[in-house]
């Protein structure tokens, strides 16, 4: 049995005024104990999947399942099986960490108690501050206090919608090393993210884009199939490298990607030379060009133009 | 255009919410046309210092000049030196682009027939000739963002302040909204940015990082990756944001 498969599903959101594609036909399975994500940026289409998914809103056309039960007729059953973390914070920021938690396991008829081990992890962070109102804590402990609560009931499958967005590296981190255990547990987990970093740590991944997949693999897969040589290029005035390479009759691409430019030419040999003298005409100083491996956001971009 | 003309000074800035301290005398300067990013984990205090640069929280204790004023009597001359935007508010989603342009225009004191001007070039240079008269709440995230960068240095400021500018944003449009930024800095607008994207450090002329209220590290991406032996700005933060003791 699949942990999700949605078929062709589509969501409109219509006014009187206008009326938007969020989700176009899209289709994909998540295996049993696979960790999956969404990746793209806002207005992907990913909160409203998430939406459909968790029988929160119903889809204008298609189908869809959570572990064999469909997300119309059997939304009950879904409801008990699912903990879901929606993109905004969404506990009582009026009650304390520990109400906060002791409700959501009331509500799912268990106990703190009975579910401990899952959540200990976390949970052990926010001990000292188990008397603090949620809506005093810090972005970071927010979080972890919203995957506590979606996990209280002990769900067979994860629906977390941008868990780390507005969040700092360190935290960012800390967060997915938490996934990786609760996959361990084998724990079905969907998970969005507009970080493209974040991408590599998921066993497969859907790049979306204006309510459209993109493309479904691996995100090895996906990097193995990007078809052309890429290369990061430095020098010392970057502003002036970029606008440079972009001139350069031989180029397709070239993005800033922190301290190097990223480029991809025409003509896909290893042969550089004519862009080595293009370089050195123009008078760059310390002047390097490395071929590299492409990462999930070259991907992404090259996929967005076709 | 980086040059040595101090527009930004602090010394010693400091704010406490009763016995927390959120910003601990922090003193930096930054430079005229200069990128400079304002790094730190989430509670490390750089909201705190921002409000306090731009003249809307009053500093407990130290000094601070931004654009030659003074930050606890000359807020409102600060106000109209800087442009402000950040990624959770930036521009009136109910007003078209036309009117949102009017509105910050006349707020910043720009006269009628600058508005018009400077309005029209925005519009042309964004290429929004067939959205002008459309609410803004009817484009894209990325466009919206483009947008509200230009509003904000309508009025050609000394500083802009972006606050998490490109969260959320596709990656091209990431990279096209830091085209701005150049070219505005390339000006000699100065550009104080804070940002969740690493790779977005990299493109600062100097980035600080702040950890609990102090900032912990000052200097060129280059300088700090050498300093740290790292191969990236992700792992010079992780390096120095670990040891947080605070959350926000």
């Amino acid at each position: 049995m699949n942990a999700v498969e949605l078929k062709n599903i589509v969501k409109k959101y219509t006014t009187k005024k206008s009326s938007v594609t969020a989700v176009d036909n899209v289709s994909f399975t998540v295996e049993e104990g696979e960790l999956f994500g969404l990746i793209g940026p806002d207005g992907a289409g990913k909160t409203s999947v998430f939406r459909i998914l968790t029988t929160l809103l119903l889809a204008d056309e298609g189908s869809a399942t959570v572990l064999g039960n469909d997300v119309v007729t059997d939304y009950k059953i879904i409801r008990k099986i699912t903990g879901y973390m929606p993109g905004r914070f969404s506990l009582y920021q009026d009650l304390t960490v520990e109400e906060n938690l002791e409700f959501f396991a009331t509500v799912f008829e268990t106990t703190i108690q009975e579910n401990y081990d899952l959540v200990a992890d976390i949970y052990k962070q926010l001990e000292p501050f188990k008397t603090r109102r949620a809506g005093k804590l810090s972005g970071g402990m927010k979080q972890k206090l919203a995957l506590c609560c979606a996990l209280i009931h002990k769900p067979k499958i994860l629906f977390l919608d941008e868990p780390t967005t507005g969040v700092d590296p360190v935290s960012r981190k800390e967060f997915w090393e938490m996934l990786k255990r609760l996959k361990a547990q084998g724990i079905s987990i969907l998970v969005s993210t507009p970080y493209m970093d974040e991408a590599k740590l998921c066993d497969r991944i859907a790049l979306m884009q204006n309510g459209k997949i993109l493309e479904i693999d691996s995100p090895q897969n996906i990097v193995n199939q990007f078809g052309t040589n890429l290369y990061a290029v430095h020098a010392d005035n970057m502003y002036n490298l970029l606008n440079d390479l972009r001139a350069f009759p031989q180029t397709t691409s070239c993005f800033a990607f922190g301290e190097n430019h990223h480029l991809t030419l025409k003509e896909s040999n290893d042969d550089i030379r004519e862009l080595e003298n293009y370089l050195d005409t123009k008078g760059y100083l310390k002047r390097t060009i490395i071929k590299i491996e492409p990462g999930i956001e070259d991907c992404f971009m090259q996929l967005m133009k076709k | 255009m980086l040059t040595k003309e101090i527009v930004i000074k602090t010394d010693k800035l400091t704010k406490k919410f009763g016995d927390f301290i959120a910003t601990n005398e922090i003193t930096f300067e930054v430079y005229k046309g200069e990128i400079f990013g304002f790094l730190g984990a989430n509670g490390a205090g750089k909201t705190t210092a921002m409000k306090m640069l731009i003249g809307i929280s009053k500093p407990s204790y130290g000094k601070a000049q931004v654009a030659g004023f003074d930050v606890y009597k000359q807020t409102e001359k600060i106000k109209k030196s800087i442009g402000y935007m950040s990624q959770k508010f930036s521009l009136y989603e109910d007003l078209t682009i036309k009117e949102n342009i009017q509105l910050f225009g006349g707020i910043y004191g720009l006269s009628d027939k600058e508005i018009e001007l400077k309005g029209t070039g925005l519009i042309n240079k964004l290429n929004l000739q067939n959205e002008a008269d459309k609410l803004v709440s009817s484009l894209p995230l990325g466009w919206k963002q483009k947008l509200a960068f230009s509003i904000a240095i309508l009025h050609d400021p000394k500083i802009v302040f972006l606050d998490e500018p490109t969260g959320g944003v596709d990656p091209v449009t990431r990279r096209q909204f830091w085209d701005m930024i150049y070219e505005a800095a390339h000006h000699g607008i100065t550009v104080f940015v804070t940002t969740h994207y690493m790779d977005e450090a990299e493109y600062c002329d100097r980035v600080s990082i702040m950890v609990d209220g102090v900032i912990k590290a000052l200097d060129s991406p280059g300088e700090l990756k050498n300093q740290h032996n790292a191969k990236s700005m992700e792992e010079v933060f992780i390096m120095l944001a670990r040891s947080a003791k605070r959350g926000e």
